[in-house]
Order: C-alpha cells, then structure tokens, then sequence
C-alpha cells in the first residue's frame, strides 16, 4: 500500500528509440512531462500576449508582470551590460517557474527533481559565463580569482580559495534547485503516509499537508527566483570583474 | 548487518552538518530584521540581496542531505 516516497521520482521509458551514436534516446516520462511544460509555457504567453495593448487587459499584465520583474532583477543585478542576456535569463526564470509549479499538481512528474535537468542547465551558465568572461577581459579574467586590494601575498591562499569556489558554482547552483524539489516531494509523501496510517486521526496530517503544499508552492517560486537571480550575479562577475 | 547499522548512524552523523547551516540562516534573517528595525527605508535595496544571502547558507544544510541521502540509498 504505502509506497517508497523516492518512489514517485522514477524515470521509465514511454516510446522505445533506436540508439543513436550510442546513446539512448527514448521518450521517457520525464521528456513527456517537460513537452507538456514547453506547451503549457508557451500557450500561457501566447493566451496573454496575443493582442498586445498600449493600455493592457487584465491577461496581459500577467505577461507583462513577469517581464518587467525579471528585467529589472537583470538590470539590478547584472547592470546595464548584462541587458543583451535579459531573454536567455526569461527563458530560464519562466521554464523553472513552470517545471516548479506544475510539479506539485499530484501525478505530475517534476522535471527540475532530477540533478540530470538541472545540472545540464548550471553547466551550460557556467560554461556560456566563463566564455563570456574571457571574450571581454581576454586573460585578465584571471584576475578575478585575486580579490582587488589584497597584499600580494595572501595570493597564496587566496587564489586556491576562488578557484575552488568559482568551480563549485554548477553544483552548487543545480543542487540547491534539485534538492529543494526533490526534498519537498518526499516530505509530502511522508507526511501523507502518515494520514493514511492513523485512521479518524489522519486528519491532522492532512490539515498539516494543506500548510506544507503552501509553503511548496513559496519554495517552487522562490527556487526559479533565486536560480535566475545567480545566474544574473554569475554575468555580472563576467562582464565587470567583481 | 553491521553495514546496514553502520550506514544509518552515517545518515544521521551527515545531519549535523545541518547545525552550521541553521546558525548561519538565522543569522542572516536576524541581520535583515535588525537592518530594516535601523532604516526601514532600505528594506527594497535589502530585500533582494536577502535572498541570495539565504540561498548561499542554505545550500550547505542541502550539501550534507544529499551526503545523507547517497549514504543511506545509494
């Protein structure tokens, strides 16, 4: 009866591919469910932005709601330089707000719990960032691993300390995201074992789950948030050399 | 069977990493709350750097789950 609550994580393959170049690439749960977000993503702005006004109506503020916070989180954040990176950092913000989101509908699989999507995602900023980096500076990039103002010699320890620091960006940035989805999920599937188990008295771990679907919800908005907000932090450090 | 114990007493060892990361989240909502209480004006600039602050600490309470979590399943 009550299942393992990693149980809901599991990846199985839907339609059956021929390997291609020795890779596997058959449609599995997780590629339907993010089709399903794209479309879903993309009908939204397309419902809200199809008659787009001066003056808007009450769908078009939504988009434009959106829009005006996540430009002004780059503008902020990233500075007038970074503003060239403003659709790529849309993007990123609307697909993890989505895949977030449309997690917590029960039986919807959530494409940002498995490290495999978001650590594709972090290392593909980290990589964009670092050539960005080394585009605008060319080698004096590599200054930014000696903080400005430090006598020479805590170079020593110093430099280590930022290479090690600038290489745990990825994981840092695509395990805080996995985890918090993945650690939400099973503590909702714990918690509902719980009501399953205590008969009349089921009812307090179902008021408590009510609670804890809300604050989901929160950690869902605020992980997209805070993923884009490093993200515009990661391209300011490349364009201006922190 | 040993291994089997072993590997529990190693999930909950791996918990107490979260210690630091409690201290350190209190401490930056404590920081923000006295900031705001000394110049209410400036809760919009701290508001948004609030977040990466609290993002930063909280990844280390998550680093030492997911130690927890490859100890006990994988």
């Amino acid at each position: 009866m009550a299942a393992s609550p990693m149980e809901q994580f599991n990846v199985y393959t839907v339609m059956d591919l021929p390997p291609v170049f020795g890779l596997d690439l058959s449609v599995t749960n997780a590629t339907v469910f993010m089709v399903l977000n794209l479309v879903l993503l993309v009908g939204v702005f397309a419902l809200t932005t199809s008659r787009v006004r001066l003056i808007p109506d009450r769908r078009q503020v939504i988009a434009e709601t959106i829009y005006e916070m996540i430009a002004g989180m780059v503008r902020t954040n990233a500075g007038k330089k970074g503003m060239p990176y403003f659709p790529f950092v849309f993007s990123l913000f609307v697909f993890l707000l989505i895949s977030n989101v449309t997690g917590m509908i029960p039986g919807w699989f959530t494409v940002t719990s498995h490290i495999a999507v978001t650590f594709a995602l972090a290392a593909f900023i980290f990589i964009g960032v670092t050539i960005i980096g080394f585009v605008q500076h060319g080698l004096g990039y590599l200054r930014m691993f000696m903080p400005h103002g430090a006598p020479w010699w805590t170079g020593f320890i110093l430099i280590p300390v930022e290479i090690v620091s600038y290489l745990s960006r990825p994981i840092s940035l695509s395990v805080r995201l996995f985890a918090n989805m993945t650690v939400g999920h099973v503590l909702l599937k714990v918690i509902a074992g719980f009501a399953v188990v205590m008969g009349v008295l089921g009812i307090f771990p179902v008021a408590f789950l009510l609670a804890l679907t809300v604050l989901e919800l929160f950690v869902a908005v605020l992980q997209a948030y805070i993923f884009a907000i490093l993200t515009c932090i990661y391209l300011h450090d490349a364009l201006s050399l922190h | 069977m040993e291994i089997d114990a072993a590997r529990m007493v190693g999930a909950g060892l791996a918990a107490i990493g979260m210690i630091g990361a409690g201290i350190g989240v209190g401490n930056v909502w404590a920081s923000y709350i006295t900031a705001i209480g000394r110049n209410p004006a400036a809760k919009d600039d701290i508001g948004a750097s609030i977040w990466i602050g609290f993002a930063v600490t909280e990844a280390i309470a998550l680093f030492a789950l997911i130690v927890g979590l490859i100890v006990l399943f994988g």
